[in-house]
């Protein structure tokens, strides 16, 4: 029965991320990225992580993929690009790297995980998946979850000062869209 | 009943496929949506080791890393909009001021 289920499912994740890979529109590499995180929270369900798969839909598929998008229409970047490659030797080298990264984790699962079985969750998920996580969350990883609090700050002011328009650079955009150069060193601060 | 090996696999197929994005892909953005889906991966192997280990400690580790990625990701984007605002262009190429 799980096989019926993890097979198609596999197969979704493989292939949306693969095209992925090779889409030449962003919003298009949005949506297969999206349709890659609905197969793996699937996965989860299957592997009795319902609390993460819920996580995933909510944070992966609905908050993260809102903001790829609003970033992608935000720069008008939704037009095709070329997908040529201008550095001689990168893309043999990447397949090269690729097919060696494959066979080494190949090697490792194949000596290490062979013949393993899952022991279940049955045991750690009889109080429910959610309880028995946030059991584990608030006391053993306690200070661990405090830490990603103190993260999640510094990233939201991060990104408020990056995202700041600084006053010279105003200044330097309104010539531009005006057309008119009346402060040549802004033109020259934005080219370089 | 699946065995470790079939999701690991599936997994390390998937981080194949987000470290190649990377490598070969110029826009940024792209760049980005791969790191995600190698991220996904990791995720996925840390949910079936749960599973296979019979405790929670693996599935509290994908939660963090859950964390970490939509930090990562704050982060990232206002990066790419800063370097889109400069450089009127999404593509790693022409972020090359300090190179050397």
């Amino acid at each position: 029965m799980e096989r019926w289920i993890f097979v198609p499912i596999a197969a979704i994740a493989i292939l949306s991320g693969g095209f992925m890979l090779v889409a030449r529109n962003a919003v298009h590499a949005a949506l297969l990225l999206v349709t890659n995180f609905f197969a793996l929270a699937v996965l989860y369900v299957l592997l009795d992580a319902h609390f993460l798969a819920a996580v995933q839909i909510i944070i992966y598929a609905g908050a993260i993929m809102v903001l790829f998008l609003f970033v992608i229409m935000l720069l008008g970047v939704d037009r095709m690009e070329s997908l040529a490659e201008e550095i001689p030797l990168l893309r043999p080298l990447a397949l090269v790297l690729g097919v060696g990264l494959a066979g080494t984790m190949a090697y490792v699962f194949w000596t290490t995980m062979r013949g393993r079985t899952f022991a279940g969750l049955r045991e750690a998920n009889r109080s429910g998946n959610v309880q028995a996580l946030g059991r584990v969350l608030f006391t053993k990883y306690l200070f661990a979850f405090e830490v990603a609090s103190v993260l999640l700050i510094i990233a939201a002011i991060g990104a408020m000062v990056l995202g700041r328009r600084r006053d010279e650079e105003e200044e330097a955009s309104q010539v531009l869209t005006h057309g008119s150069s009346e402060d040549p060193s802004a033109d020259v601060e934005r080219a370089g | 009943m699946i065995d470790p090996f079939a999701v690991l696999t599936l997994g390390s197929t998937l981080f194949i496929l987000g470290a190649l994005g990377v490598l070969l892909r110029r826009n940024a953005i792209i760049i980005f949506m791969s790191i995600e889906l190698m991220l996904n991966a990791v995720n996925l192997t840390l949910v079936s080791f749960a599973r296979m280990n019979g405790n929670l400690d693996g599935q509290v580790l994908a939660f963090f890393v859950i964390i970490v990625a939509a930090a990562e990701v704050v982060v990232g984007l206002a990066i790419i909009m800063s370097l889109y605002r400069r450089k009127a262009s999404a593509s790693v190429d022409d972020a090359r001021i300090m190179k050397w």
